[in-house]
């Protein structure tokens, strides 16, 4: 009788589907990746979306141009500062105001302060995604001073709401500088600890070099923007290409490396930590005094256009669209996610790794998902 | 190029095309039927060099949809809108655009999601956030939705 082996010829492998997510601890929120496999190497990647999908843009059609702003830090909840600073500067280029120049500072250094979280954050989850479990607790204890801050200043620590169309919404205490000169001390303390930690570690640049290579056509092509971009050898910030909030008078380098792979990503955010704080420093000393806001209407209505307006957070170019119909509610209004884009990423860069290899892709192009979904 | 000059660059290059200008950027309107060749020649021309797409999207201006182009160029850095108006609301269809800008892909799923815009050629089609069952388009202005859409 003929010996009927049902185990497959050794050349032989089949494809099988893994779907990573919606509950994934490296995907960082509800994203679900649908990996085709053979073996260990990823054959296709396929996202789905909208497990947190809340309409936004939908709900700012029925909103007043005062009041949508407040959502807008629940799209991408790590640069809330940075969204509302967009809508914010979306709707005083629309009435043409000038902000008072303490505004100006302020959010300048709220931005650059939350960048900082933003990256801190990135940092310790990046090195849990690769399986260091020490820096997670560190990058929180770091952030959390950060935090305290923002809370005592803007009384809200995640979604603070405190820029707002003319300035900000009320001055910082008087103990702010003081408090935010021995914060950036500690600050850059910590940077020391963090690489002696984790960056010199050869077993984690192993993991991250020639890992996840994204080429300079392929990221412009892809719409990549921020650090994702940057570290592929695009010059992308827009903080110097389209300076907005002063930043064309602040001395700072724009961080671009081209090594194109998640190590060159990990570099790129080491370095623009250390930019945010000589971004800061250079405003602590000289602080403008005077209003912190513009005054303006009651009832805001923007002339019939359309306006777009881009600002740099810490995952890329942000861009906020508002169709005006001349009315006091947005007639339409489009926010350009940076991680919509960076999302598109994923696919290209992973496909022929192994499935381990995605997790460090996915750890450096530091999606946050409610910012995909919006 | 400035605003201006790549406003005048597009009346000259494109003369039976209508060329008008918003707050930031100079806005040039297509056919559907020229879309692509007019996205590709500015894409590839030596002056424009559009090859990035930073932000795709649609508006609804009743009873036209219109598809909204934002084009930039990381060599020149200027930037530009391409519009495209489809009258046909029922079935409506641009060709896609993703042969230029693979950043394309997610843009016009989400377009497609949102307004019911069908794109030819596009490699990958679906309903990329509320999925195939949900019904109706809720960025179109006549959506109507009496349980979840709340007016204030």
């Amino acid at each position: 009788m003929e010996n009927k082996n049902t185990a497959l010829p050794n050349d032989l492998t089949e494809e099988f589907v893994v779907n990573i997510g919606p509950q994934h601890p490296s995907t960082h929120g509800v994203l679900r990746l649908q990996a085709t496999l053979d073996g260990e190497t990823i054959k296709d990647i396929l996202p789905h979306l909208g497990y947190i999908h809340r309409g936004i843009e939908k709900m700012c059609e029925s909103l007043g141009y005062k009041q949508f702003i407040y959502l807008t830090s629940r799209m991408d909840y790590l640069s809330a500062h940075i969204n509302n600073q967009a809508c914010s500067l979306a709707i005083e280029k629309g009435l043409q105001i000038e902000i008072p120049p303490r505004a100006k500072a302020l959010r300048i250094i709220m931005a650059e302060l939350q960048r900082l979280t933003s990256h801190e954050l990135w940092w310790g989850s990046c090195a849990m995604d690769l399986g260091a479990v020490t820096p997670f607790f560190l990058a929180f204890r770091d952030r959390e001073r950060i935090l305290e801050l923002f809370e005592e200043n803007t009384g809200n620590r995640l979604t603070m709401n405190y820029i707002t169309p003319g300035g900000v919404m009320f001055d910082v205490l008087p103990s702010f500088v003081h408090k935010l000169k021995e914060l950036l001390v500690k600050v850059k303390g910590y940077l020391k600890e963090y690489d002696t930690l984790i960056t010199g570690n050869i077993i984690f640049q192993h993991r991250l070099k020639g890992v996840g290579v994204l080429p300079k056509e392929l990221a412009i092509s892809l719409g990549c923007t921020g650090p994702v971009a940057r570290a592929s050898g695009v010059s992308c910030d827009v903080r110097k290409y389209y300076p907005y909030d002063g930043y064309d008078k602040l001395d700072f380098k724009e961080v671009v490396f081209d090594g194109c792979d998640s190590w060159s990503r990990y570099l790129v955010r080491m370095e623009e930590i250390r930019q945010s704080i000589h971004i800061i420093e250079q405003l602590l000393d000289n602080l403008p005094e005077g209003e912190f806001r513009a005054k303006l209407k009651g009832i805001v209505k923007l002339p019939v256009g359309e306006y777009y307006q881009r600002v740099e957070t810490a995952r890329g170019e942000l861009g906020v669209y508002i169709v005006s119909d001349g009315g006091n509610k947005p007639y339409r209004l489009k926010l350009r996610a940076p991680n919509f884009s960076n999302l598109g990423a994923v696919r290209p860069i992973t496909i022929g790794s192994k499935i381990g290899d995605l997790m460090a892709s996915m750890a450096t192009i530091d999606l946050v998902i409610p910012d995909i979904d919006r | 190029m400035t605003k201006e000059e790549l406003k005048k660059y597009l009346e000259i290059t494109f003369p039976s095309n209508k060329v008008e200008e918003t707050f930031d950027f100079p806005v040039l309107y297509a056919d559907k039927t020229e879309l692509f060749n007019i996205a590709q020649k500015l894409r590839d021309s030596q002056e424009t060099l559009f090859n990035f797409l930073f932000c795709e999207t649609a508006v609804d201006r009743l009873p036209n949809l219109e598809v909204v182009y934002h084009l930039n160029s990381t060599v020149h850095r200027h930037d530009m809108v391409l519009k495209v108006v489809l009258t046909d609301r029922e079935n409506p269809e641009v060709p896609s655009v993703y042969p230029l800008w693979k950043a394309a892909d997610l843009y016009e799923n989400e377009i497609y999601d949102m307004f019911g815009i069908r794109f030819s050629n596009h490699p990958n089609l679906r309903r990329i956030m509320l999925g195939e069952e949900w019904p109706g388009y809720p960025l179109r202005k006549d959506y109507k939705d009496d349980i979840n859409i709340v007016t204030l």
